[in-house]
Formats: C-alpha cells, structure tokens, sequence
C-alpha cells in the first residue's frame, strides 16, 4: 500500500456513501449496484427501468471523464479468461441470490445495522479470503 | 431547468447523479484496481488494507442518512423509504453469499467498479461483465431450485 492510499480511500468511500445518501434521500432506494443491474437482467425492476438505467449510465461514462485528472486508473485485471468468466459468473449469481453486493449489503446493509448486511458482508469476506489464499497462495493461478 | 425536465424526470435526474458520484468515488477509492481488492482479501500476504478506509468512509455518512430517512418515513421525491427486510437467512441467502465472496477474490472486481472501470478495463473487464450479466440472467432459475429443497430452519 502506497501511505496516501488510504486518504483517497477514505474520499472516495466518503464519495460512495454520499451517493449512496443522496440516492435514499431522493428517491427513497437502496444503492445497490448489483440489484439495480440485476433488476434490469431478469425484469423484475421493469417498473423503474429509465430511473436504474440513468444510474447505470451515471456509474459507467462518468467516472472515464476523471481519468485524466487521476494518475492511478490500472484496473490490473487477469489476462486469464477462464478465470474472468467463472469470478464473472459467480459475482453475478451469488449476488442475486444473496439479494445483494459490497454496495447493497455492505454499504447501505452494515450503515443500517440490518443483521442480512452485516452476516450477507462477513460470508462474502469469508468467501473471498478462502478464494484467495486458495487460488493465490495454494494454487498459485492468481 | 425546466428544459431538464422535458427530457428527464426529478427520479432519472438523481438517479444519474448517484450513479455519476458512486461510479467517480469508486475509481478515487482505488477500488477499479482488482489488486488492491485482492491484497485486501489476501490475509495470507501482503495485506492492504484500503478497503476498510474505503467501507468506513462509506458506511460513516449512511449511518446518519438512514437516521434522517426512517425519522421522515418518506423521499424528497415523496417515496417510501424501504422496510426493513426480515432477517432471513435461507440457503439461497448464505450459499449467494459465499458465492459471490469467491467471485470477488478470484478476480478483485465486484458489480459497482465492474460498472466504473468498464469504459477502461479492455477485454477482460468487458468480459467480466458479460459473465456477470449472464449469471444474473440464470440466478433466479438456480434460486428455484434452491427453494425447492427444505429450507434450513
């Protein structure tokens, strides 16, 4: 960890949370980018369909418009597709499962002391630390 | 304003902007970096802990917006602000959880940077998210057939 990775960690989680603030303030919705997604996927948000869609627009085109002002914009990503494809499925399956994500659950779930967020954020924590000791340290495919 | 409001409505306008600021504090955040993610869940390794600065940040001014929100009962836009949802902890619950914890650390990228970081994340992060988008598309099939069985309880 670079040491002022922390303080834009810290200004971006503060960033996340105000979106995630103004989101419930205004429109009285939990900022849950896998259920707003997912709820596009399988239909079931088809009553707010544009509302997510302008969300999804905000969260995909915006943040490209910063990266000239930002120098540390790598996302690092592995250049094994097989393991792309299964993380993709997985994140997309369990998260609709699990009824929601690290935003959902762990942003607007843990700030509610709701008991789904809280246990929902410990078992994906879990879920990725086993992964990663396993894939990474045992496996060494990570 | 008001040739704003010809083209979207009060909702779809906060929507985007939620969306924008979401999106632009995730990448501040580092957490488009699938390395970063993953030294966080690396309790083995290197451990970086960015990621707690960056759920603290976040959780910090939620704690006292769900405060506001329950006290007024309704949005700005005059909507009801979410129910409380029952504390059930089914297999599709659990199960979903765990999955997608393996997810997350097998690539570092969870649905909200895979949004942020896909106009910049080349191949594999266009990838990832037409695998997302795919195991969203089968979840409520797989839900099914988890719900056929006896629940835990």
């Amino acid at each position: 960890m670079i040491p002022q990775d922390w303080i834009w960690g810290l200004i971006g989680g503060l960033m996340i949370g105000g979106a995630a603030g103004f989101y419930l303030l205004m429109n009285g919705r939990i900022l849950g980018a896998s259920g707003i997604l997912g709820g596009l996927v399988d239909a079931s948000g088809r009553d707010s369909m544009v509302e997510r869609l302008a969300f999804l627009f905000g969260a995909m085109a915006v943040p490209p418009l910063l990266v000239p002002l930002y120098d540390r914009v790598e996302t690092h990503i592995t250049g094994n597709p097989l393991v792309i494809i299964a993380a993709g499925l997985l994140v997309g399956v369990g998260t609709r499962l699990a009824n929601g994500c690290t935003s959902g659950h762990g942003v607007c779930g843990m700030s509610r002391l709701a008991p789904r967020g809280i246990l929902s954020t410990l078992l994906y924590l879990l879920g990725g630390a086993v992964t990663v000791w396993l894939f990474r340290h045992v496996l060494g495919v990570i | 304003m008001r040739w704003l409001r010809t083209v979207a409505t009060p909702h779809e306008i906060a929507g985007f902007l939620a969306g924008a600021v979401f999106g632009s504090g995730l990448l501040v955040s580092g957490m488009i970096d699938t390395t970063k993610v993953q030294g966080w869940l690396d309790f083995f390794g290197e451990w970086d802990p960015t990621l707690a600065f960056v759920m603290g940040g976040a959780v910090l001014p939620m704690f006292f917006v769900w405060r506001i929100a329950e006290r007024r009962g309704r949005s700005v836009l005059g909507d009801p602000i979410p129910a409380r949802s029952a504390p059930v902890f089914d297999r599709p619950f659990i199960a979903g959880s765990l999955m997608f914890g393996a997810g997350w650390g097998l690539a570092g990228l969870c649905p909200g940077p895979a949004l942020a970081s896909f106009a910049i994340g080349g191949w594999g992060g266009a990838l990832f998210f037409l695998a997302m988008i795919s195991g969203m598309v089968v979840a409520p099939a797989l839900r099914r057939l988890f719900e056929s069985r006896r629940p835990i309880s």
